[in-house]
């Protein structure tokens, strides 16, 4: 199996892609950095080019992804310092491609969709380094490398909330930076251990995630503490019950840009951590831990959905809907069947998509409104009923409709985790009630009832916010009816990393009754 | 013909799409016309996919179209597939003729709404997301369609939503049937896990053959029954049925009586090897739900006073003979009745829909009566959805509820004596209801009076018989509800013809209970329960016509046994105390551990400052002490 990805990352690449990724949005924001002040459609043209180019490459990227192969693709390697084994390492599997793509997609349209209130030169600069900092970790390969990239985004995130974000702004990035800054202390010390006790191994010392994964022994062992160190990131960042309380607060106080970023493509950080850094690095620890991660993982989708219901700001209830949403993808991760592990990687693609729309149509109301409360809001739906329609869809897709993206990756969460994880499932699943219901009960309130004074001048939907939103609304549709393109490229890699884990460990993951035949 | 599958639900959905895109260009009545053509054209395919059935020998009566594989993940294959197959067919046929009579009755309904493109929209999808349900190969494509048109319900019980009782009540329903939800996503796991597969098809075969373990077909039917209470309104579930009532009357007709509120029924039948497979005492759970809600609900509607509250009871109750069909094994009954159902019940609330309509949005009934003489088709056709329902031969509902007492009394006799209560219940409040809408004195002079006195509408006061495209559909029902009973009579085995024609796929049929009492005795049941029915009808007519007593209609019943109140109660009360517990308990507790730990560190930090005071020789000792410690571990440690 080593040996299968051995050879894929060796195959010749002709155009460094993965490197592009990261280095154009650093380049672009240098640019952006160094142009006047003065000049602010030419930097919003700079930074909107940067942007709509990665998106292209990210676009290039999946289709020219060979959707049979479940190893590292595009693999890029280049020694960075040699004596400490650390390399440029990027590579991209089914997991990754989908992070990536999201990432390419979403920061063109909140480049071109939300202005910021001042300042909008330093504001796209931070924006285009988050960019580079995301792709970064969503592309290593090599632990150092990615620990760079995730304390990377950090900075601009602290930015972007303290200097563009609402009135309780700096306590909110303050309380972000120290929470996630206190995570990854832990993960680098995990990180310079696992190299330390890797080496034993291997014989020389290496940051090498594949090489350290494949090859050494920390897979099947003594790998609980290091796991532990590097789980404490990640649940910080999913972020995981209880450790969650830095999200509502981000979230809130964000600008509108920041909060779609930061619940599109920062949480799945997290979530993805796990995945690449738990479940592959360390799979007899993650199978240790699961118990632990499921129970913490169902507690956070009834935990979230509860609290969202009641909250009197809309803004922060969409942040807590994140919280249980979350709550379902470390649900199919820690479940390890192919099934809630593709559902995963889907849901962190979809969460990404409602809820990027859901933070963007509340940054709108705000907009008009200049309130966030949804006591102060009423009867939208009588003034503005496109508006009002394109926040139900976008609302249904979050509550998890069939037929709509929602469904898809909860769907195969739950049906996979079932297998492995029954009883955790089966109340993980009465979140799809409270889904309802917190978000029934909020457009109520906001949207239906006899319009009142204050709301009656609300604005229809204009025609930049409309083409926005239906971009997120035709990507809503589209996977919610025709997952099968998405669902072929991740399920080679999950099947992988499946395979992986139940090939060190006495994990198994039943095939779902297949033995009785598939039937018709 | 299994080509043109795909053409049943794709005709309303494309009627969705025109009138999303061009509906304010069609206008009306140009949306209505779009979305009716839409359904009755859906409509002529699947009668000419009945025909193309019909032509096969039995074990070939099943077509199979997979437009595309939906959500293949490893041994998981869920294909967006269609099934025509007897019972699906049969479905289909009731539900896209209903939905075009009841399209074409709501251009007259809606006549003059500001939203009328918007309404009709919402109806073709929903016509859409229910030929979905009953079309789908497998249990997911189900889902898709019962979540539909949940949705849609959704949307059209809150179609007015600027009144906050509809907004209210569209939400309770959604949220209520998202409990069933949850029993049918639960029931999808179990099958998977057992199976390996969600289609129709393999997991009925397996159960069939006994692969699916006795336990396990208990999860599934279970389950599945708390997907079918949450659809079909039934104990406890059914508490949003009667709030959604708030939609428009055509959508109560559609959604709320024919259609929609069926499909747990559905659901059940098309499961039916499953519950087979159960333990015997999971059938009688369904029984027991089944004749619990049907009684109850009959009990509630005796005591109502609004029109449609009345029929949105009696659905409910009615669907609880159902329920009890199905808990007794008469499967094929259960069918029955829920088409002879879908043809007097959606009769009866668009005769209410009319009455509602010429009375200028009265839904009172003791400010109505003797609306026979001002309404006579509406009148005529209601009467005839009364004899219907109140089980009187040889109207359709007669039938099919009789069949489902016979299979009843055969199962446990005690359900049965539930069954003909309720039946007496039903003649009772039904005939309660003709007599006050459409007998008696006119009641409406007064609120037509008291509207005069206001100043408005004075001359809009008179009630007035409907347009054609509304009583059209009327005459067409009645008819349905006179001979629809012929589908299924009990004189010879050559006269149950739905029976043999849902042989192939949905059994129940009479020969299972022979040897029984029952079945030798049928007749004298038959009699029995004309007798009933005739003693409910006699028994209202007493009390509602001649005055010969008092009406007994206590406020409990009138306010539903108070369930509904004690319900909002609890959510409200502690329900609401509990979540506002927990947000409380996350913002103090679990952020007040993290802003408190935050504080800690910083007095900490404070006092660990005080030693920066810059002074050389404090830092000097410091290090100075540090080396002693130093020194001393060392030293300790070598002589260990």
């Amino acid at each position: 199996m080593s040996g299968v990805m051995l050879a894929a990352t060796s195959a010749p690449v002709p155009f460094p892609i993965l490197t592009a990724l990261v280095l154009v949005p650093v380049i672009g924001a240098s640019i952006v950095s160094l142009m006047s002040t003065r000049m602010p459609e030419q930097v919003k043209l700079v930074a909107t080019v940067v942007s709509v180019s990665t998106a292209a490459m990210s676009l290039w990227l999946l289709s020219s992804f060979d959707s049979h192969s479940g190893g590292f693709q595009f693999v890029s390697r280049h020694e960075w310092i040699e004596t400490w084994g650390i390399s440029w390492h990027l590579g991209v599997d089914g997991i990754a491609l989908f992070m990536v793509v999201l990432t390419g997609i979403l920061f063109p349209l909140v480049i071109l969709g939300v202005d910021p209130h001042h300042d909008e030169k330093r504001y796209l600069a931070w924006l285009l380094m988050l960019e580079a900092g995301v792709m970064g970790s969503f592309l290593s390969l090599d632990l150092f490398l990615f620990f760079v990239f995730f304390e990377i985004v950090l900075v601009p995130m602290y930015f972007l909330i303290g200097g563009w974000g609402y009135d309780k702004r700096v306590y909110a990035a303050t309380k972000f930076f120290l929470y996630t800054m206190l995570g990854s202390a832990f993960m680098l010390v995990g990180i310079v251990a696992t190299a330390a006790l890797a080496s034993r191994d291997l014989g020389r010392f290496t940051f090498d995630l594949v090489e350290i994964a494949e090859r050494s022994d920390l897979a099947t062992s003594t790998g609980r503490w290091l796991f532990a160190s590097f789980a404490v990131a990640f649940a910080v960042k999913v972020p995981l019950f209880p450790v969650h309380t830095w999200l509502p607060d981000a979230h809130t106080q964000a600008p509108t840009g920041g909060s779609v970023i930061l619940a599109g493509v920062l949480l799945k950080l997290g979530t993805y951590g796990f995945l690449r850094f738990g479940l592959y690095l360390f799979p007899e620890a993650s199978v240790w831990a699961r118990p632990a991660l499921l129970t913490l993982a169902v507690i956070g989708v009834l935990w979230g959905a509860i609290a969202a219901t009641m909250q009197r700001d809309l803004k922060r209830l969409v942040a807590y809907s994140s919280v249980a949403h979350l709550g379902f993808i470390v649900l199919g991760t820690f479940a390890i069947t192919s099934q809630a592990l593709t559902g995963s990687v889907v849901q962190m693609v979809n969460h990404g998509v409602s809820t990027g729309a859901l933070f963007l149509l509340v940054g709108m109301i705000y907009e008009r409104r200049h309130t966030r409360e949804i006591a102060e809001l009423r009867g939208i739906q009588s003034v503005a009923p496109i508006f009002a329609a394109a926040f139900m869809v976008v609302m249904l897709s979050s509550i998890g409709v069939p037929g709509l993206n929602g469904f898809v990756g909860e769907f195969l969460v739950l049906i996979g985790s079932f297998e492995t994880a029954r009883w955790w499932t089966v109340v993980a699943a009465t979140g799809v009630i409270l889904a309802a219901l917190y978000l029934l009960w909020a457009y109520q309130r906001v949207f239906h009832g006899p319009v009142d004074e204050a709301n009656a001048g609300f604005g229809e939907m204009n025609l930049r916010e409309g083409s926005l939103i239906l971009v997120f609304i035709g990507i809503i549709v589209f996977t919610g009816l025709y997952p099968k393109p998405m669902l072929e490229r991740i399920e080679p890699s999950v099947g992988r990393l499946v395979e992986h884990v139940e090939s060190r460990t006495e994990f198994r993951a039943p095939a779902g009754g297949a033995s009785h035949g598939g039937g018709g | 013909m299994a080509d043109l599958l795909w053409l049943i639900p794709a005709l309303p959905l494309a009627g969705f799409l025109v009138i999303l895109v061009l509906g304010r260009r069609l206008g009306e009545p140009g949306a209505g016309v779009v979305a009716t053509l839409a359904t009755a054209s859906s409509f002529l395919v699947v009668a000419a996919t009945y025909f193309d059935l019909l032509g096969r020998p039995e074990e070939e009566r099943n077509l199979v179209l997979r437009v595309f594989e939906w959500v293949p993940v490893g041994s998981l294959k869920v294909d967006m597939a269609l099934a025509a197959d007897p019972l699906s067919i049969a479905m289909a046929l009731f539900v896209t003729g209903i939905s075009s009579l009841i399209h074409l009755y709501a251009i007259g309904y809606m006549k003059g709404d500001p939203k009328f493109p918007k309404f009709f929209m919402y109806l073709n999808l929903f016509v859409f997301s229910m030929l979905m349900l009953v079309m789908g190969e497998n249990l997911l494509v189900t889902f898709l369609g019962w979540e539909g048109v949940g949705a849609c319900s959704y949307f059209l019980i809150s179609f007015w939503h600027d009144r906050e009782s509809a907004a209210t009540a569209g939400k309770k329903a959604f949220v209520t049937n998202r409990v069933g939800d949850w029993g049918m996503m639960v029931a999808m796991f179990l099958a998977f896990s057992a199976v390996g597969t969600l289609s129709y098809g393999a997991i009925n075969h397996a159960a069939e053959k006994g692969q699916i373990a006795a336990v396990t077909a208990t999860g599934i039917a279970l389950m599945l029954l708390v997907a079918a209470c949450g659809k079909s309104a039934q104990l406890p579930l059914y508490l949003w049925l009667p709030d959604a009532m708030e939609g428009p009357t055509p959508v109560s007709a559609l959604i709320h009586a024919a259609t929609m509120v069926t499909s747990g029924v559905f659901l059940l039948t098309r499961m039916a090897p499953v519950l087979d497979a159960a333990h015997p005492w999971a059938t009688d759970v369904i029984a027991v739900v089944g004749a619990a809600t049907a009684l109850f609900a009959a009990t509630i509607a005796v005591a109502q006073t609004d029109i449609k509250k009345v029929l949105a009871y009696s659905t409910v109750s009615q669907l609880g003979f159902m329920f009890l069909a199905i808990g007794s094994g008469a499967y094929v009954a259960a069918v029955f009745h829920m088409i002879t159902h879908a043809f007097f019940k959606a009769l009866l609330f668009l005769g209410s829909g009319s009455v509602i309509h010429g009375m200028h949005h009265e839904q009172d009934m003791r400010r109505m009566g003797a609306l026979r003489k001002v309404m006579p088709i509406t009148g005529f056709t209601f009467i005839i959805g009364w004899l219907a329902i109140a089980g009187v031969p040889p109207f359709a509902g007669f039938w099919s509820k009789d069949e489902i007492l016979l299979y009843a009394f055969a199962n446990n006799r005690a359900l049965w004596a539930v069954g003909m209560v309720t039946a007496l219940l039903t003649a009772y409040y039904m005939t309660r209801q003709v007599v006050m809408v459409f007998f008696g004195e006119a009641r409406w002079h007064d609120a037509a009076a008291a509207h005069g006195a206001h100043g408005d509408h004075s001359h809009e006061g008179e009630p007035h018989e409907s347009p054609w495209v509304m009583t059209a559909p009327l005459v067409v029902l009645a008819a349905l509800s006179v001979v629809g009973g012929g589908m299924q009579l009990p004189f010879s085995k050559s006269t149950h013809w739905l029976e043999h024609w849902l042989a192939p796929v949905v059994h129940g049929a009479e020969a299972d209970i022979k040897g029984t009492w029952a079945y030798d005795n049928k007749w004298w049941l038959l009699v029995l329960a004309i007798l009933v029915a005739s003693a409910g009808i006699a028994a209202s007519i007493a009390v509602y016509s001649r005055g010969r007593a008092r009406p007994i209609e206590p406020t409990v019943l009138a306010d539903g046994w108070r369930y509904d109140s004690l319900v909002s109660a609890v959510v409200g009360g502690p329900g609401r105390a509990a979540f506002q517990a927990v947000a409380d308990a996350d913002a103090g507790i679990v952020d007040g551990a993290v802003n408190g730990t935050g504080r800690v560190v910083l007095s900490l930090s404070g006092l660990v400052r005080r030693t920066q005071t810059g002074f050389v020789r404090g830092y000097a000792a410091i290090v100075g002490a540090g080396a002693v410690l130093v020194l001393a571990w060392f030293l300790l440690r070598g002589w260990t």
